[in-house]
């Protein structure tokens, strides 16, 4: 009875909208992926889950925030104290943003790996990309809303980054302050670009980047064209639909991923003071800067890069055009990747010794962003070509010269790479 | 290169050699200790609360631990009115400046910007020093605006500093005497500071305690849906060929 009410219901609405059900078959039941996915493929479906971790605990937040320099603080503190619940999902939310970084950086990992960048995905990359910028925006203007005094010092510092751009730097600051210094008006516009405006972006970056992933199929870990190959059914013999196979394969991962955000979140939420900064719990004082100006961690290997670079005629600029580019390359890792074949498994040791450094300096130079640069003392003597003295400065100059050298001399070592044989099939082990 | 590759092997030692602050030791605090939490409680708001709030906490919220309304207005409301008020103080910002130089700053989440090591060290580290405005100085914090609230508690104590270079390294050594007795002994004082520390911790993230608990149940329960999912996706994948 039940279910032929359903039935009928359901035949209702899809003879008046039978648009859903072709969707649903495009991008989920008959939707083929590669049968041989492995652990690194779970973080594009989690970076899905964070992003609607962060949208719901966002929405819940907003409801006592205050974007107002006078209140924003103490309505964070009432949200931890007052509001019930509050506490958990104030920490879901600061949880959330590390989490999404880790996911993101684990998911462009993936892409390096198995050459998910090449063609013809190069759009799928370049929305990738996109997204990632986006997601660096939208960190940075809700760190800003606790109105603590990292809050207030790092938008500080980044703001005054645009101040260094020749000739309309410091209109550029000022307009994107909306004030002298970072205040109230920076506050609001930055709440606003925080909850709606980048938001919306993301979304629809994240629509388009699906879009174009299943206009042209999803990567493998052999990086073989599964196309190739069809089996009798008339569908891709290495290809099972993405629903259910993958939704109930997603799921595992989803529920071990929520366990590790689950513990961070209830036993370490600040995380040693990563996820949240112990000088964030000082209310914003501009009339006080800190001793050591530090981003959060997701920002630091690009921190590094600035301050590595020394000035230039007393101007930052090097510096900021430096970091600018750091991210601004990975738009053309598709055309600077020349290898003939995608994945790792098949690369020769050129990529993999590259691959590994830049996996090295990136920590490297993360870890360095969160300390002074006095942090490994400095050289004991002097020489006319040391300009700082710290040691920590010049590893990160080394350390960003490889972060560089890994791109520019891609298309040489790629090209000149000793690549293994790839299967006509992918490698299926059950 | 070799010469680089040893200073780079070196370098941390060199940072180990540049620290010269004043060593913290770590805070015996339990969070989770009723009878410490009160005992701070007490002691806060008997020599902290003349200069510093703790505006983001609620009179209330002591009834978490374990006192009863009656008990918080007979003995440790000496600011407010109302159980509902937020833990304020009297006296007007602008005056604190003038007597210290810098407004005492609200404590409702201290512990989570300082840290409760800083903290339980800081309060056992005066000593009088006849340069300062207030008399007083701190070994933690050098010239500190703050005078030693407790010092009826503790007495009074001088210190002297030496630094002797050897090395290449600085090396200082921190000489303590007792000028006047306290009311209480070095013991019965380290357990005043750590109770108040502790309270200083509780109040900083008052649904602290709560958090482990719920986590446990959050976690056992994701065990159990981690099982299901994963016969759930071994039962779907076992046709895959």
């Amino acid at each position: 009875m039940v279910a032929r009410a359903l039935s009928c219901l359901w035949q209702w609405f899809d003879s008046r909208m039978p648009s859903a059900r072709q969707e649903w078959l495009k991008h989920a039941a008959a939707y083929y992926a590669p049968k041989n996915f492995n652990f690194w493929y779970y973080f594009g479906s989690l970076a899905g889950l964070v992003l609607i971790i962060q949208i719901v605990s966002g929405i819940f937040l907003t409801m006592n925030y205050k974007p107002d320099a006078n209140l924003a603080f103490g309505s964070v503190e009432y949200i931890m104290r007052d509001v019930p619940g509050g506490w958990i999902i104030r920490y879901i939310h600061s949880t959330g943003a590390s989490a999404f970084f880790i996911v993101v950086y684990l998911h462009m990992f993936r892409a390096l790996l198995y050459g998910s960048h090449k063609a013809p995905r190069e759009l799928v990359w370049i929305f990738g990309v996109l997204i990632y910028l986006t997601l660096m925006g939208e960190a940075f203007f809700g760190y800003l809303l606790p109105w603590g005094q990292m809050s207030y010092w790092g938008a500080q510092v980044i703001v005054n980054l645009f101040g260094t751009v020749p000739l309309i730097g410091p209109d550029l600051s000022l307009w994107i302050r909306g004030d002298y210094v970072v205040s109230d008006a920076t506050l609001n516009r930055f709440f606003a670009l925080h909850v709606i405006a980048f938001p919306l972006v993301l979304l629809g970056l994240v629509t388009t980047h699906l879009l174009a992933l299943h206009d042209v199929g999803s990567n493998n870990p052999d990086g073989v064209d599964i196309k190739q190959v069809k089996g009798p059914d008339g569908h891709y013999a290495d290809g099972i639909p993405f629903h259910p196979y993958y939704t109930v394969k997603d799921l595992v991962g989803a529920v071990v991923f929520l366990a590790i955000f689950c513990f961070v979140l209830f036993f370490v939420p600040e995380m040693g003071g990563y996820f949240l900064e112990a000088n964030n719990f000082i209310p914003a004082d501009p009339l006080k800067t800190p001793q050591h100006i530090a981003p959060v961690w997701y920002f630091t290997p690009f921190y590094s890069i600035l301050r590595a670079v020394p000035p230039l005629f007393h101007s930052q600029f090097p510096g900021v055009l430096a970091m600018g580019v750091a991210t601004m390359i990975l738009f053309f890792l598709p055309w600077l990747d020349r290898s003939p074949v995608k994945s790792i498994r098949y690369r020769g040791r050129l990529y993999k010794s590259w691959l590994a450094a830049f996996v090295v300096v990136f920590f490297v130079l993360g870890y360095l962003g969160t300390e002074p640069t006095t942090v490994w003392g400095q050289f004991p003597f002097d020489a006319f070509f040391l300009d700082t003295k710290d040691v920590a400065t010049w590893v990160a100059r080394l350390c960003s010269i490889v972060y560089f050298l890994f791109f520019f001399l891609m298309p040489w070592y790629t090209a000149r790479d000793k690549v293994q044989p790839v299967p006509a099939r992918v490698v299926w082990e059950h | 290169m070799k010469r680089l590759l040893a200073i780079l092997l070196f370098a941390p030692g060199l940072a180990l050699a540049s620290e010269e602050t004043y060593r913290q030791d770590r805070a015996p605090n339990d969070p989770r200790d009723l009878v410490s939490l009160q005992s701070g409680a007490r002691t806060y708001m008997n020599y902290c609360l003349g200069c510093h709030g703790m505006q983001f906490m609620r009179y209330e919220g002591l009834k978490d631990i374990g006192l009863t309304e009656a008990q918080i207005k007979d003995n440790l409301m000496f600011t407010g009115e109302k159980v509902g008020e937020p833990i304020r103080i009297a006296f007007p910002p602008k005056e604190a400046k003038a007597w210290f130089g810098v407004t005492p700053p609200d404590l409702s989440v201290v512990a989570r910007s300082r840290g409760a090591d800083w903290l339980y060290t800081y309060l056992r580290v005066f000593y009088r020093d006849p340069k300062t405005v207030t008399g007083w100085n701190n070994a933690l914090f050098p010239n500190v605006a703050m005078p030693h609230a407790l010092w009826t508690l503790q007495g009074q104590r001088a210190l002297e500093i030496e630094s002797k270079k050897e090395g290449g390294h600085t090396q200082v050594e921190y000489k303590w005497s007792e000028i006047t007795k306290g009311t209480q002994t070095a013991a019965e004082y380290d357990a005043t500071v750590r109770d108040l520390v502790n309270f200083l911790v509780y109040v900083s993230e008052p649904h602290g305690n709560s958090r482990r608990p719920i986590g446990i149940v959050v976690l056992f329960a994701l065990a159990i849906v981690f099982v299901f999912a994963y016969l759930l996706k071994k039962e779907y994948w076992k046709d895959v060929k």
